[in-house]
This record gives structure tokens, C-alpha cells and sequence, in this order.
């Protein structure tokens, strides 16, 4: 599957189906700190995704004064 | 998984509160949860003007689209700060979610404005971090239309994760200051200051992108360019990878210092009396924050003007 990560604007392909809750935690991202996009919905960590996929997983975490 | 309210097809999942909702039950529990918080802490009523500061980015226009669907009178206020290609396309999305939801937008550009300042050069000549001077530039520019537009509140769209890295510095620091004005509400210690609220601030940021992806608000994702490796920054990836290990974390820190400890360091609220002598706002001095950092800048500058 296709997995871009914004606001990063970085592509990745991670290959065979896998609960989104996986490839998440494989990526080394914190749980709930990313949406996950496919196409219009948004996906739950025990959703299946699959080789032919795209999803998007855009950070939510905003802000940062110093 | 399954929509606790309705049993259809979960389509988000929120561990801080061991919930999980379709897309109409979470914009309706997203609306509901902001309407009690501005109804517990009696931030303002569907009689009251409240003026929304709005940056382009997810909390702030997904505050102006709940406010506006729950009722509230509303407009909104666009500050652009100059940054560059972040601050035009902030200033285009916000825009372009005015003009389709046909409401009102007042945009203040500090390019345009009489000081004629805009971030990176308040960075530049005060050679501080471009945050230093936006938090004052801010202060200043929403009070003063706030101010201008006879507006009887000040809306932003902090939300719970701006708020828990927030109180999280202010207690590594043990800044009492900042600890005593450290609500969702604060009343104003002036004539010509609104009441300004934060009524996000129990909504986390997971929440309010959420929403605003489900509602369709096309909004700024890219960050801030001046953010990287912002202190606030480390302080929410701390408390998110210890709400990750604790769900909920995150809201019962920020809920119960408000109600526990945050009354204890609000005993000697400090308002200013009088008023700026060159901008007419309130002031503690005989200058208001604003108008000594441009004073500053303006020091700076002119031997550079006159050089080149």
C-alpha cells in the first residue's frame, strides 16, 4: 500500500494487509497524533487495509511557541 | 467497531474517552462537548457578539463552524502575520470558508497596518525568536478589533493540547503569574479588553482535525514554518505519548488543575489600569506590551534605514 504522511509530504510503501492500528504502531508514530485518510473516510485502528490501498496519515498536532 | 451511539460502523475512535462514533454521531458529540464547555464556564450566550480569531488552520475554523452551527452570533477575525507563502494561504483558506459559509470577515494585515511590521522583521530587529513578537502582535491586534468592533468576547481555538503543554511549561516553571490566568475564560481587567475564552479547551487536537476533516473545512495543514523545534512542541509530544500510555491523561490534567489547583494561584488577578499613551489600549505602564516592542524595533531600525 501507498502511505503518505503530511504535513510531511513523505511516501511510503508497506507491502501486504494490515489493521491501520499496525501500521501505525510499525511507523513508530504515537497512537492519536494522525488521522488516517482513504480517499473520503477516515479509518479506525482495526480497519484492514490492503496493497491497492492509498491512505494518508496527516498529523494533527499544531502550534509550538518557544 | 461499532458507534457507541447509534451501532453503525464506527468511523473514529477516541481511547481518552473509550468511545468510538460514526461520522454524524461525532460531529453531533464534537458540537455538544464545546456547547457545555462554553455553558459550564458561562463564556458567553446567543445574545453576546463574539468575534473568532481565525488562522486558517483546524481548531480555529473548526470552532467558527460549530459556533455558527450551534447559533452563536459570530465573526470572524484574520490576522495575517507575514510569513510569507504560510501566511497567503492561511489567509486564502480562511477566506474561502467565509465566503461559503456567507460570513462576516475582518482581516487585519500587520503589512498594511500603521506600524507597518510584520513578523520575520519584529524577529529580525529585535533579534529575538519570531514567537516572541507574534504573541504580543497578537494580544495587541485582537484586543484592539475586538475593541474597534464593540465585541463583547474574544474567541480563539486553543484546544486541550495547546492548554495541557501549556500548563505543563508554566509548572515546570513554576510560573505563578501564567498559572493564575490560566483559564478557558478570562474576564477583562479593562474597559476596552473583551472576555476572551478558549472553548476547545477540553476538545484535543485529534478531535477538532477530526471534525474538520468530516465537516470538509479545507484548511492549513502545513505548520508554521517559524515552529520547529518550539518548546511547546516537546511538551506535546511528552504528554501525547503519556496519554497514549493513559487515555485521558491529557483532559484530567488540564480538568482538574482548573478545578483543584488553578484557584489557589488565582487569589491576585493583575489587570492594567491605565492606558497606553501612543495606542489608547490598556497598560500597565505608561506604554502598552505592543507599543514598547515596536518602540524597540523601531530604535533598531532606523540606523539601518538610514545606512542603506
Amino acid at each position: 500500500m501507498q502511505i503518505r504522511l503530511e504535513p510531511q509530504g513523505k511516501q511510503l510503501t508497506i507491502s501486504g494487509r494490515r489493521r491501520v492500528g499496525d501500521v501505525i504502531r510499525s511507523l513508530g508514530i504515537v497512537a492519536g497524533t494522525v488521522i488516517v485518510i482513504r480517499g473520503d473516510d477516515l479509518l479506525t485502528d482495526d480497519d484492514a487495509v490492503e496493497d491497492a490501498d492509498t491512505i494518508e496519515l496527516r498529523a494533527v498536532i499544531s502550534g509550538g511557541s518557544r | 467497531m461499532k458507534c457507541k451511539r447509534c451501532t453503525a460502523k464506527a468511523t473514529v475512535q477516541l481511547r481518552s474517552h473509550n468511545t468510538a462514533f460514526c461520522k454524524e454521531c461525532f460531529i453531533f458529540f464534537f458540537q455538544r462537548n464545546v456547547e457545555r464547555s462554553i455553558e459550564r464556564d458561562h463564556m458567553f450566550t446567543r445574545d453576546e457578539r463574539v468575534l473568532v480569531c481565525v488562522s486558517g488552520g483546524k481548531d480555529s475554523l473548526a470552532l467558527w463552524d460549530t459556533l455558527v452551527t450551534l447559533g452563536y452570533q459570530t465573526e470572524g477575525l484574520y490576522l495575517g502575520l507575514g510569513i510569507g507563502e504560510y501566511s497567503s494561504a492561511s489567509q486564502r483558506k480562511v477566506e474561502a470558508f467565509a465566503t461559503a459559509h456567507q460570513l462576516p470577515l475582518r482581516i487585519v494585515r500587520l503589512e498594511d497596518e500603521g506600524d507597518g511590521l510584520a513578523i520575520p522583521e519584529a524577529a529580525f530587529y529585535t533579534r529575538r525568536q519570531p514567537c516572541a513578537a507574534c504573541g504580543t502582535f497578537k494580544r495587541h491586534y485582537f484586543d484592539q478589533a475586538a475593541h474597534d468592533g464593540g465585541f463583547e468576547v474574544l474567541a480563539t481555538g486553543h484546544n486541550l493540547d495547546d492548554e495541557a503543554a501549556r500548563l505543563l511549561g508554566n509548572v515546570l516553571h513554576w510560573q505563578l503569574p501564567y498559572l493564575a490566568k490560566q483559564q478557558p475564560v478570562l474576564q477583562p481587567g479593562h474597559a476596552k479588553f473583551a472576555r476572551k475564552v478558549r472553548p476547545l479547551y477540553r476538545t484535543s487536537e485529534y478531535e477538532s482535525a477530526t471534525y474538520a476533516f468530516l465537516r470538509r473545512i479545507d484548511y492549513v495543514v502545513d505548520e508554521c514554518p517559524n515552529s520547529h523545534g518550539a518548546t511547546q512542541l516537546v511538551y506535546k509530544d511528552l504528554l501525547n505519548r503519556l496519554e497514549q500510555a493513559m487515555p485521558g491523561a491529557k483532559l484530567t490534567f488540564v480538568a482538574d488543575f482548573l478545578r483543584h489547583a488553578q484557584p489557589l494561584f488565582a487569589a491576585a488577578p493583575d489587570s492594567p489600569k491605565g492606558e497606553c499613551t501612543r495606542c489608547g489600549m490598556p497598560a500597565f505602564g505608561e506604554l502598552c506590551g505592543y507599543c514598547r516592542l515596536v518602540g524597540e524595533i523601531n530604535r533598531r531600525r532606523t540606523p539601518a534605514v538610514a545606512h542603506s
